[in-house]
Parts: C-alpha cells; sequence; structure tokens
C-alpha cells in the first residue's frame, strides 16, 4: 500500500475564485471543473435521414444548445461542401443513383467533410462535431463509424423518420424553396425538383434497424417528435443530448423577453439588491399589460424570478404567473447594491478582472456569467417544451437566455444590449430565430455598461469608469 | 410541475423490475418536491389471502383467484383516487403486471373519467440471466415464500411467470400509438418513448434513462474538519484545521484499502472539500453545485451570534428548517433543486466518493435513504465519517465508518420550540415594525 503523497498547496485563481493546486507557485491544473457536461473523447455525432426530414434543423439547434452549455460543438453540412465545390445547382438529376459524377463529387464532399471534422475534434480541441448528411445507406454509415474508431471518437446516430406529407411540404416551403439551389427558380419549379430529389434517395435508404443496428448508439426521432427509439446511450454528453431532442418541437410560437420595470437602485446607478419598481417602473409595468393585452397572445405563459421587481412587474399584468429562484440576478456577492464608482473604489483589482474577461469573472462571493448560463439551464430546456412565454427578468439573466436563442458566443454575451422598458419578440423561422425589439415607450436609465479600453490592473481610476452610464 | 394528476401505470411480466423502478421512481419524484406515491397490487393481495400457497393462484383458469385479483386491482385504484383527488397527492404509480390490453385500458379509463394523466412505463426483458438475478434478490425473501427453500420458490416462480405470458400484450407501436408511454427494454439497453404530454413525464422519462442496476457504491463524506468548525462558525471559505488535515490523509488510507474499481471524486468549489481531495492524490471533479448552503447575512456566525443578531430567523428556522431561506442566502428546499443534477449524474455512475458539506450531505442522503422533507435537515452526517451506500433489494444499505481523528460535533438538534407567534400573523404587519415576543 503506497503511502499518500503530501497534499499540494492551494491558490485561488483571481478571476473566477477557484481554487487549485500548485507546484513552486505554478498551478497544476490537476482537477477537472465540471462546468456542466464532461466528454472524456470527442463525440460524432451523425445525422440520418431523407431529405426535408429536419436533420439541419436538428444540427443546427443541437450545435447552438451544446455550444451555450459551454462543450464546444460544430456541424459540417456536406451539402454546402457541395454547393462550394459544384459551383451552380442544375438539377435532382444529380442525385441519380446512377450518376458516377454526382456519386464521385458526393463522396468527395463527404470525405472532406470527415478531414475537416477530424481537424476540430482531434486538432482544434472540439469536442462534438455534428455531421449533417442523408447517410441513408448502412454502407456509409458504417464508413463513418470506422472513421470515429480510428480517430477515438464515440459515435452516436440522430436519425429523424417523417412520412406526414404535411411535415415535408412545410419543410420545403421553410428552408428549401429559398436554398441557393433553387436561388433562379420559381416555388413551384422548385418544389418539383425536390420532390424528385427526395425520390432519388429512397430506394437506397436502409432506416436504423432494431436488429442490424443494435449496436449502435442512437436515437431515431419519428414523426416529429411524436416517439423516439433510443439505443445504447453510452455517457453523459449522450444523455443530455437524448433529453434536449426530446424536449424540442416545431410548433410555432414565441417567447418574449424583457426586464423588470426600472428599479429605485437603477435610478441611483447601483446593481443587484432586492429594490421595488421606481414610479416609471410601475409605468412601464402598465404599457407592459397593455403590450401583452394587445399581443392576444393564445395561452400565454409568464414566468418572473423571486426577486421583488420583477414579481411587481408581473403583478400588473393581472394573469397568473411562476416564479422561477433561478431566474434571479447574477449574484455580486460583495459588490452587491454598490455602484460602479465604489466599486472601482473598493475593488479596484476585480473590476479590472471582470472587464479582462467579463463572461468568467466571478464577484468574491457571488456569481459569474458562466455560473449564470449553468443555473438558468432548466430554463431553456423549459423554454423549449413550453410554446408562448413571457419571461420577466433582469439584465445579465436575460443576456444569457438571448445569447442562446441567438446563437451568440460567451465573448459577446456579457455585453448585448437588453435595456430597460423594453420587450424583445423571438419567433423560431427557417433554422433561426426572428428578433423584434419593442421599446414601450416610458423612459428609464441606461444600465448597459461597455468594455473600456483600458482594462489594465493597474489603470487610473477615469480610464475604469469611462464607460459607465449615467445615474442618480 | 403537473397541473392534473398523473397515473403511471407500471407493465410486465414478473420480476421484469416493476417494482424497483416503481419505488425508486416515488423516492426520486418526493425528493425533488412532487408528492407521489406507490400502489402495490400484490401486497393488497398478500394483505387479503393471508398466506400463500402455490403459483396456482395465478393460473388464467383459477376463478377464485382472478376474482380476489380483479378485487385488489380495484382496491388499489380507489386508494389512488384518494390519494390524488382527495389527499393532494400529484402522482401515483401503479405497480402491477397489467399484462394485457384490456386491464390497461380499464385503468386508462379510470384515469380519463378522474382527470388523470395517464403514463405507462412497460419493462421488457428476455435475458434468463436478469431474471434468475431478480428472482434470487427480490423474490426468495418475498413474504410469498417464507417457508419454502430457495429452490421450491424458484421453481414456484417460475412457474408463476408462465402464468402470465400466454395473455402477456406487450405496448405494441400502432395499436397503442395514441398512448403516452416509455418501454425500456433489456434493463435500459433501449427505450421507446411515445406521445410524452408534459414536464412531469418528460422528468420521468429522463430519469427512468438514465438509472442502471450495475452494483457499485457510492461514498458521502464531509470535507474534513475546517478553521471554522473548530469556532463553531458557520460557512464560509476556510482551510482545513490540523486535525481536517490528518483526516484527509486517513481518507486516502481509507479509499486505498477499499480498492474501489475506477472511482470518481467529486468535490465542492470551496476551498475545505478540495483540500480533502487533494490527499487523495488522484483525479477529482469541482462542482459548485455541491457549494455549502448560502448562509447569507449568517455567514461565518456562531449560533450565539445569530441568535443575537436574528432572533426572529433563528426561530424561524427552527419552526420549518426544510423551507426556511437565510437572508440573501438559500433554504434546504433551494439546496434539493440545486443538487438535481448531481443525483442525476451519481445515477448514471458507478463507484464515486463525494466530498460536500453537512447540508448538502444531509440532501443526497435523504435521496439515497427515502427520508421526508421533515427530518432530511436533521439527518446525522458528522465529520470524519464515511457513508458507505450500497443498492441492495429496493433499497439502500448504509455502513457508516468512523475514519478515527476526532472532530467537533456541527449537529445542532431542534430545539423545543416555543411559538411566540404565527407565521401567518407576522405576514401582515408592515415592514419596520418591531416584534416583541410575548
Amino acid at each position: 500500500m503506497a503511502a499518500a503523497p503530501a497534499a499540494r498547496e492551494l491558490t485561488q485563481n483571481p478571476l473566477q475564485k477557484t481554487w487549485e493546486p500548485y507546484d513552486n507557485g505554478l498551478p497544476a491544473g490537476h482537477s477537472a471543473q465540471r462546468g456542466v457536461c464532461m466528454t472524456n473523447c470527442p463525440t460524432l455525432i451523425v445525422m440520418v435521414g431523407l431529405p426535408a426530414r429536419g436533420k439541419t434543423y436538428i444540427s443546427k439547434k443541437l450545435t447552438r444548445y451544446l455550444n451555450w452549455i459551454g462543450v464546444p460543438t460544430k456541424e459540417f453540412n456536406v451539402g454546402q461542401y457541395r454547393r462550394d465545390l459544384v459551383k451552380k445547382y442544375k438539377s435532382f438529376e444529380f442525385f441519380l443513383p446512377d450518376n458516377e459524377e454526382g456519386l464521385k463529387i458526393r463522396k468527395q464532399c463527404a470525405l472532406a467533410a470527415l478531414n475537416d471534422v477530424r481537424q476540430y475534434l482531434s486538432e482544434e480541441n472540439g469536442h462534438v462535431a455534428v455531421f449533417d448528411a442523408t447517410n441513408t445507406t448502412r454502407e456509409r454509415r458504417e464508413t463513418i463509424y470506422k472513421f470515429g474508431e480510428e480517430n477515438g471518437y464515440k459515435t452516436f446516430f440522430v436519425e429523424s423518420v417523417c412520412v406526414d406529407p404535411e411535415v415535408i411540404a412545410a419543410n420545403i416551403v421553410q428552408v428549401k424553396l429559398g436554398s441557393p439551389d433553387y436561388v433562379d427558380c420559381s416555388n413551384d419549379e422548385a418544389t418539383e425538383d425536390f420532390m424528385k430529389r427526395i425520390e432519388c434517395y429512397k430506394n437506397s435508404y436502409e432506416t436504423l434497424d432494431e436488429t442490424l443496428d443494435k449496436d449502435l448508439s442512437y436515437i431515431k426521432i419519428m414523426d416529429v417528435g411524436r416517439s423516439y427509439l433510443v439505443n445504447r446511450v453510452m455517457d453523459h454528453i449522450q444523455s443530455r443530448i437524448v433529453y434536449y431532442l426530446m424536449n424540442i418541437h416545431v410548433t410555432p410560437r414565441s417567447i418574449y423577453l424583457c426586464r423588470h420595470g426600472e428599479s429605485e437602485l437603477n435610478l441611483k446607478g447601483r446593481i443587484g439588491g432586492d429594490p421595488g419598481l421606481s414610479v416609471r417602473g410601475k409605468e412601464f409595468a402598465k404599457s407592459l399589460a397593455q403590450f401583452i393585452n394587445e399581443q392576444n397572445i393564445k395561452d400565454l405563459k409568464v414566468w418572473t424570478s423571486q426577486m421583488k421587481r420583477t414579481i411587481q412587474t408581473a403583478e400588473a399584468l393581472g394573469v397568473p404567473y411562476e416564479q422561477w429562484k433561478v431566474l434571479n440576478e447574477i449574484d455580486a456577492g460583495v459588490c452587491e447594491e454598490m455602484t460602479y464608482e465604489e466599486i472601482q473604489e473598493n475593488y479596484p483589482l476585480e473590476f479590472a478582472l471582470r472587464d479582462q474577461d467579463k463572461y468568467r469573472y466571478r464577484y468574491p462571493k457571488g456569481e459569474s456569467y458562466e455560473d449564470l448560463v449553468q443555473r438558468l439551464e432548466p430554463v431553456i430546456m423549459e423554454l423549449e417544451r413550453q410554446e408562448n412565454v413571457l419571461v420577466i427578468c433582469h439584465q445579465a439573466v436575460m443576456r444569457c437566455l438571448l445569447a442562446y436563442f441567438l446563437d451568440k458566443p460567451a465573448e459577446q454575451l456579457p455585453y448585448l444590449k437588453c435595456p430597460l422598458h423594453t420587450v424583445l419578440k423571438l419567433t423560431p423561422v427557417a433554422y433561426g430565430c426572428k428578433v423584434e425589439s419593442i421599446f414601450l415607450n416610458v423612459e428609464a436609465v441606461n444600465t448597459h455598461r461597455d468594455k473600456p479600453e483600458n482594462v489594465d490592473i493597474s489603470r487610473p481610476t477615469e480610464d475604469a469608469l469611462v464607460t459607465v452610464p449615467a445615474h442618480q
């Protein structure tokens, strides 16, 4: 029995406030930080399905979700490789199973995409790659699986099966008619060609089979989520992917995001706390009620945090609402209820570190944006399940939610503009999200502080405070 | 989480894990705050037919047996109705074979009539090894077989399973396409999920897809004694005391001796748990959600100081320690919500050592030992003591190992609470009014 080695000393990372062991004064990087999910070896997600079954929709959405929760993910759309290689798309005949030239080019594109996958996962620190192509034959899937094995990736298949002609027609309208392939065609011409394109794949389509493919890890999504067949989930990330895919839907709806009305502390330029609404904040609440009424939204759910200012705002709507503690504003720890001037005066080092990496910076005894994303994940999951929802929250919280819907990376997230008294209406469309910004015509202070030019820890006070918005 | 009550209906031949799943699911739902109760029809049968004779009771042509079994099913459904419609239950788990479409239709209609959403959970397994292992784990010790040898019991039980096989109608993708269900195949190798209707069904599916039956142990302990523990202060982010460091070394030795296969080690992001893990000399993962309960304005105070500065808060905490939230802090109820991902990942994992904190450990322990909210904040989790939890049959075996390094006692029992005022009265008082206990 070996004697336990002498325990290493710990040092606290000044930015993230995490404790790390160090040897000879240098961080030893021994332990792992569990953000949300840990992947030991990279994961290769392989989409499977006929054209117009939602593969690209799922690929993009899944990629967006995984990146938001902190898992570096990238999608590789083979059709895009084909468009880059074959400058001009002529017709469905390119996809005929006996078109030698077409087959050659398509294989070349698939291999080029797989090569980029390898580079992303093995050389660029990617954790998950989503390989978006039809992959409708067992032979093609075997090739990809072998590629995964050779490179030490875990392979997980996501198949979308759908026979409902209405769904397919709707998909074609949403995302195919506007495709670069059909830029010179009328809608009717495009639809006709695309239907023939689908036919090209049907004869050789081998769906994932419970017996023949029993050793593969996969989820088969049937009829846009009515049912699922899940086989051999291998690890945490696959379990999270399955849970996410089982909660998303395509029913049209809108998500409304806004902050509480202006608060008493907002007026004084102070952050955090649990203040009530100012006079103008109460005005806003009434305007919000009117706006919501005029929108005539079907079955609207209203969510607030457990802080007084969001609840006061919701009260003005006169409808039931749900309070979520996880929607509370970011905890500024020792800086709670301070002005930026006071933070600069009392904690100039902290203030500079925050400007250096606003996403990862954790207030002493408080939280970081990175922490916020982790605690907001159940909100995102439930928003995916729901239909029309109004979320009345806070500046940092709203930035995190908005970054998820608009696919903004971590560096941009803490600087997204979420002004008071402004509702953002998000409506999913095609592969993304339409945003409408509606200012409800009640003046409020500006609480947005841009990143200043000088983020050095030795910077003078004026440089630190140059971007602080005006307040009482 | 639930607007109308949910009726979960188990489906499957005997020895397919229905009761195991029922009990585990019930435990999980209650822990996350969804009032849930299981109704085992076999238990109703044992209460009615005092002495079990043989498998012949279950023969499909045994009129007497069929009559009694139907009576039991109806009695259980009646209790379900009382629980969901009169006693504020949110979820009822109806644990019986329910292997015919006809029986399931009866139950579904019952659900509809009463305004319940019905969700079926079927367990399908053909692996003879799994079934044999189940029989050994939970059938041989059943009251039905208390006077039989193991061989006699096994033989009778196998014949009992045969009684069901001919009439077994598994959930079918086409015939049952309008029902909401999950079909679990081969102890979780694959799942068929159909028409998940709402949030609670989605959570149930996620949970069922993450649990497994591979034997393993979960080790729970607190950090070594800290500098603030010595001073009787709560919270903060202190380092280990001299004895705390001793404990860390003892823990390393203990873990080595246990010779655990592929042990994962988890800590919080507070210095004292990380210092403890460092002594083990193995990789560990830091989870922020494992941090100790946030005592808000009371952080780093002694109980005496809390009594002096916040006597009202202190009294309120003793009145309902589970729901009480420190000002600018958290409650045990909040803690359970933030620990749910830890429980989910513990279910996925195999051998794990969790080095955490008193309140956190109480919450995790309450989940594994099925302790209700009232008891949770008073569970004993002393310093320098490892709890080894090993799933067995329908529950969890606990071994408590004190690692022989003395430490202060940080456990505060519920004092005899003399109520000078009621919580409801307080809510009507204008803010800022001084309160004088009478």
